[in-house]
């Protein structure tokens, strides 16, 4: 064990940890918090592996942005009263049922797969191992090999549509 | 010009082959001593800043301000931190203790890992990936959660008002901090900051060398960076007279020292980037043609200009505080969304523009 393989078993059990207290707490509000300690351990990883853009990518668009928008709409819907909603039998065995499924597909591929590496080996920032900001953003608007403008240009019109949808909603009568 | 690195390379070498450490060992030294370094700074800083924040503000409203503690009012810092050292924290019924507990560190811990993100000096960086600039905004949004969660948590709708308005406010604002952000990084062609340290350094600060879109950038910057720290005439979320003390209302004791910490914090960090991006980080003075002039400046490490154009930042952002009123908050809300995005968009095509037709200095 070195030094990444230990850090990396530190961020799975933090991830696990977190995962399985989302989903079990009470408290709606609770249950956001630990997510975006779940959040915050994938991005560890992505750093871990050295693709700090994603990493940055995952603390900013999840953690700055998708858990403040949780905790904001919690905020402004329920007020103090924000137990989730008393489970029933019928309802937990149909949770039960979908995630045995979801774990049984999930197992089946990382069995089935062959990983190029057994273990973590730290990547060095100069070498082409780790994507320079550079390189993304010469694929993201290049129409050539490798190339994702029309990707990047579709999802433009979905945020697009997304504001529009917004004001919509929220125009005065 | 002093290059840090000399004194982190010896460090490594030290440690692996006096001491005989592991590779892995000795980086794990290394950072727990910069950890340790960091949390001091961080101590440091926040009690130079809150004394000179008494002060300045003394002298603007003709007053002396602490005077009593110590020649000039010296040790008065001091005393306040033991005292709040010593305070009881008090649980509360009925609240989410957890959270209650929980959103004072998420507050500090990102403040912390931002101001690990600043260029103390060359070869002082201690976060430097090449995506720095876009790791440091996307690091400083986890603060809002902190503060969402101290609003909830605290089960005081005046508490919750103050972390509705905060949380807000920090999240508009955000975007004008990430648009004038971009027009620098479209000048300088990097999200290193070491790299934007030494661009600099090479072909003079950002500031000059942006001329007309670099300086309306840089104004923009320190407005949104104001409103981005609660402070000044954007501090609203904590308006004593209308919501007590804002989200953190409820909280005693250290829990309430970490908020102020990371207040007083986030005015460092955020003077600190305005330096960093505009003004050169350490990169000293050079005037072209003057070699005799260059050469001494190259004498002054650049720590020392560092903190030296930080707090010279850190004294605009205090009389931009002292001198205006505050607002009302669909005031600040229309003003970064109706005024300061507009206005940054259309600089950032200036600036654009400006790099693309060569038209920089």
């Amino acid at each position: 064990m070195d030094s990444q393989n230990i850090m990396f078993v530190i961020l799975a059990v933090l991830i696990v940890l977190s995962s399985l207290a989302t989903v079990m707490t009470k408290s709606i509000v609770r249950a956001a918090t630990y997510l975006l300690f779940v959040l915050l351990g994938t991005a560890g990883l992505y750093f871990l592996m050295g693709f700090t853009f994603l990493g940055a990518v995952q603390v900013m668009v999840y953690a700055g942005g998708i858990i403040v928008l949780y905790v904001f709409s919690i905020l402004l819907t329920e007020g103090a009263k924000d137990e989730t909603f008393k489970r029933k039998a019928k309802d937990a065995s149909w949770g039960l049922l979908l995630s045995l499924v979801g774990f049984g597909a999930f197992i089946t591929i990382v069995l089935t797969q062959k990983f190029k590496a057994q273990v973590l080996t730290a990547p060095v920032e100069s070498t082409n191992a780790v994507t320079s900001i550079r390189s993304i953003g010469d694929h993201m608007l290049s129409t050539g090999e490798g190339g994702y403008l029309l990707p990047f240009e579709a999802v433009s019109i979905l945020l697009l549509a997304c504001i529009v949808g917004a004001l919509i909603i929220a125009r005065k009568r | 010009m002093f290059n840090f690195s000399t004194i982190s390379t010896w460090l490594h070498g030290f440690l692996t082959n006096t001491c005989g450490f592991a590779e892995w060992g000795a980086i794990l030294t290394e950072s727990i001593l910069v950890a340790l370094v960091i949390i001091t700074l961080y101590a440091v800083f926040a009690i130079a800043l809150i004394y000179m924040e008494r002060k300045v503000c003394a002298f603007f409203q003709c007053r002396l301000g602490p005077m009593r503690v110590g020649k000039w009012g010296l040790l008065q810092v001091f005393s306040d931190v033991f005292k709040m050292l010593t305070k009881e924290i008090i649980t509360m019924r009925q609240t989410d203790l957890f959270l209650h507990n929980l959103a004072p560190f998420l507050v500090v811990t990102a403040s912390m890992v931002t101001f690990a993100c600043l260029p103390w000096n060359q070869g002082a960086h201690i976060i430097d990936f090449n995506i720095g600039v876009f790791f440091f905004l996307a690091v400083s949004s986890i603060g809002v959660v902190g503060i969402l969660l101290a609003g909830w948590s605290s089960n005081n709708k005046y508490s919750l008002i103050g972390a509705m308005r905060s949380g807000a406010q920090i999240i508009s604002y955000e975007l004008s901090i990430g648009l004038t952000m971009l027009a620098m990084i479209c000048l300088t062609g990097t999200m290193s900051f070491s790299e934007i340290c030494t661009d600099q350094y090479v072909n003079g600060w950002n500031i000059v060398r942006g001329h007309i879109p670099a300086v309306i950038a840089f104004l923009i910057y320190l407005v949104a960076g104001n409103a981005e720290c609660n402070r000044g005439p954007f501090d609203l979320p904590e308006s004593e007279s209308e919501l007590t003390a804002g989200y953190h209302t409820e909280y005693s004791g250290m829990h309430f020292g970490y908020y102020y910490l990371a207040e007083y914090l986030n005015l460092f960090i955020c003077a600190g980037m305005a330096s960093t991006m505009f003004l050169g980080g350490w990169a000293p003075l050079q005037i072209t043609g003057l070699d005799g002039f260059n050469h001494v400046m190259d004498f002054i490490p650049g720590a020392v200009w560092f903190v030296g154009k930080t707090f010279f930042v850190v004294f605009l952002l205090m009389w931009l505080r002292w001198t205006f009123p505050r607002l009302r908050i669909d005031q600040i809300l229309s003003l970064e969304w109706k005024y300061l995005v507009p206005f940054t968009m259309v600089n950032l095509v200036l600036m654009a523009v400006c790099v693309a037709m060569g038209w920089t200095l």
